[in-house]
């Protein structure tokens, strides 16, 4: 989002939110809302990859506590379910928080497998005190009703609602990568060393992109929980967490526009795209294009084509053919730390 | 008394199975500062591979336990090998997050690649092991985790062997410590590379094909052992082969005495369990217990 074109892009997004669902049918509508949701998690994910360097392959698991903050306050607690969503933000923020104080400390190879564990490790913990989450089963929400007087189709009420806070979270993203703490974040992305010496603190800065990310995350999970109406343990898989990674290197790291596309992708590619693209192969050799995994298999060849041939993303795409200029992925730009560091 | 052996011996058995996937994550990461995520799913695809030589006809006959054993691991040599040289070699001069996102592509591809082929359900794989025990001094011994535990430690052994003794082995190592100087000494560093990913492979075919008894067979049988490995190789340092091997087996040992004797902790907390150990490693001693601190000049 750079100057005018920044904001008249924001206003077209805004108009397509607007349009978008006069022009859906229900189910539509609905995977709509879910784009919507996952562009929140996204922006925050962002944050933190895109903008910091940090590759982070846990989120899903702050998405899954937001959710089940939301649940538990909802089914548990008789809360409105609107009101649970800046306390599922702030619960996962926390728990993020916690997470990369240590975590963070860390160069890049650390912290993305000590991330791995988190998924993994979330399934295991709400799985060992079922009376407060439900256990395998998990818990059941009320279908989510139109509030403020208004009656509407709930489909259609999720979309609005997922897109309302997904718009206000962009502008948030955009306030906090544009300023001073920003130029922190891609200080520490550029080079750790040069950050330090200019006086930032590396570990410091680290830990809270990874708290404001997992923050998102939260409040991203709360919204998912509304709309799918049900949370147990394999709601938020590592393959959740793999695929919210992807939707962060497709639509271009360190572009919050691109990802708008990330999200498109997250929602789309495992029913409806990968499939399609599959069905293409299958009509020349004879496989089975619904299998499972078969989607799966679709998704990676896609990430490892883009790492090859278009490592800024859909939006380094973009900007290739408005300027005429090749954009290099922002955190792939870094590269191996010269052997002189080293002593 | 007996029942402080039998978890140490069960803990000996998962921790071989996470040492050697950590030696494999270690010979990886020692060359090119790559933490491999695809180690798991190579080891859980290269198993499959085992399944399909055991169970399958191929040219009129099904192979018995230890000649699919043996052909399995030249296989999975070929197959790292292989994907370092189409996956990994285009992307030599990327930065190390964009290879980190190619083998998290590789995790991708392979396990949606083995529920296509072989489906996601469980599968039964054999043990070439008895399920008998030894009886010494009141003491059952499972000859299913004294036979992991052995199978495992040779193979890693056998590596030792070839990294102290060979003149490849002594490339490969000058290759890891200084890439630059070794290839104006005229040493092919990125075959070596590719080399190393070869030895990973099969590393993980070990530890793939002597846990997938016990665990069963299925697509995301290794993610778990991989978070093991991973923090059993940080708990020795990452740096360190000697430290992976020694991090895994103690990490095995310290899991199955968690799981013995303190009762709150059960199976579903040996995951937080491990994330907490390799956290605190992290916090306390982030060179691991045999590595080498790193000083970076600022």
């Amino acid at each position: 989002m750079r100057g005018r074109w920044g904001y008249a892009g924001f206003a077209v997004l805004v108009v397509a939110v607007v349009i978008a669902p006069l022009l859906s049918t229900n189910y539509r509508t609905f995977q709509l809302a879910f784009v919507g949701i996952y562009l929140i998690a996204l922006l925050g994910l962002n944050i933190l990859t895109g903008f910091t360097g940090q590759i982070s392959l846990g989120h899903g698991a702050f998405m899954g506590i937001g959710a089940y903050v939301t649940t538990i306050l909802v089914v548990d607690h008789g809360w409105n379910d609107l009101l649970t969503l800046p306390l599922a933000g702030i619960v996962a923020g926390l728990a993020g928080l916690a997470f990369g104080l240590p975590a963070t400390r860390f160069a890049g190879p650390y912290l993305a497998l000590a991330t791995f564990a988190i998924p993994l490790s979330f399934i295991g913990l709400l799985k060992r005190f079922p009376h407060f989450t439900g256990g395998t089963l998990g818990k059941q929400l009320p279908t989510a009703q139109s509030q403020f007087g208004i009656h509407t189709n709930p489909s259609v009420w999720i979309y609005w609602v997922s897109w309302i806070v997904a718009l206000v979270m962009f502008l948030l993203a955009f306030l906090i990568v544009r300023g001073r703490f920003g130029r922190a974040l891609q200080s520490v992305r550029d080079s750790e060393i040069a950050a330090t010496a200019s006086g930032v603190s590396t570990a410091g800065v680290k830990t809270l992109a990874f708290g404001i990310s997992a923050f998102f995350c939260g409040v991203g999970g709360g919204l998912f929980a509304i709309a799918v109406t049900y949370v147990n343990p394999d709601t938020f898989p590592i393959d959740l967490s793999i695929l919210l990674l992807v939707g962060i290197v497709l639509g271009g790291a360190g572009s919050l526009s691109g990802m708008i596309f990330g999200a498109l992708f997250v929602e789309f590619i495992r029913i409806t795209w990968g499939p399609a693209l599959l069905d293409l192969f299958s009509q020349v050799h004879h496989i089975n294009t619904r299998a499972p995994g078969s989607s799966l298999v679709v998704y990676g060849v896609v990430l490892l084509l883009v790492l090859y041939v278009a490592p800024a993303g859909a939006a380094g795409l973009v900007r290739r053919v408005l300027t005429g200029k090749a954009a290099v992925a922002a955190w792939a730009k870094q590269g191996r730390a010269p052997a002189e560091d080293q002593v | 008394m007996q029942q402080f052996f039998q978890a140490l011996m069960s803990g000996l058995a998962d921790g071989s199975i996470y040492a050697s996937l950590a030696l494999a994550l270690v010979l990886i990461y020692k060359a090119t500062e790559v933490i491999n995520f695809a180690q798991g799913e190579m080891a859980m695809f290269t198993t499959y591979i085992a399944y399909a030589l055991l169970t399958h006809p191929h040219f009129g006959h099904t192979l018995s336990y230890w000649p699919a054993f043996f052909v399995t691991l030249a296989i999975a040599f070929v197959f790292g090998v292989g994907l370092q040289r189409v996956v990994i070699k285009p992307l030599e001069r990327a930065s190390v997050l964009t290879v980190v996102m190619a083998t998290i592509a590789l995790l991708v591809i392979l396990n949606g690649l083995a529920a296509w082929i072989w489906s996601p359900e469980l599968k039964f794989f054999p043990s070439p092991f008895p399920t008998s025990t030894w009886v010494v001094g009141g003491v059952h011994i499972s000859k299913q985790d004294t036979g992991t535990f052995g199978v495992t430690l040779a193979c890693v052994a056998v590596l030792w062997l070839f990294f102290r003794f060979t003149k490849l082995g002594l490339a490969m190592r000058a290759g890891a410590v200084n890439p630059l100087a070794a290839r104006l000494l005229g040493v092919r560093t990125s075959w070596l590379l590719a080399l190393g990913w070869g030895f990973a492979a099969v590393l993980g075919a070990v530890s793939g094909m002597m846990s997938a008894p016990t665990n069963f067979l299925s697509p995301s049988m290794m993610q778990a052992v991989l978070i093991f490995a991973f923090a059993g190789a940080v708990l020795g340092g990452l740096e360190s082969p000697v430290g992976a091997v020694a991090g895994g087996l103690g990490l095995g040992v310290l899991l199955s005495m968690l799981g013995t004797y303190v009762h709150p902790v059960t199976p579903e907390l040996r995951l937080p369990v491990a994330l907490l150990v390799l956290l605190v490693v992290l916090l306390i001693r982030p060179a691991g217990i045999f590595g080498r601190v790193v000083v970076r000049r600022v």
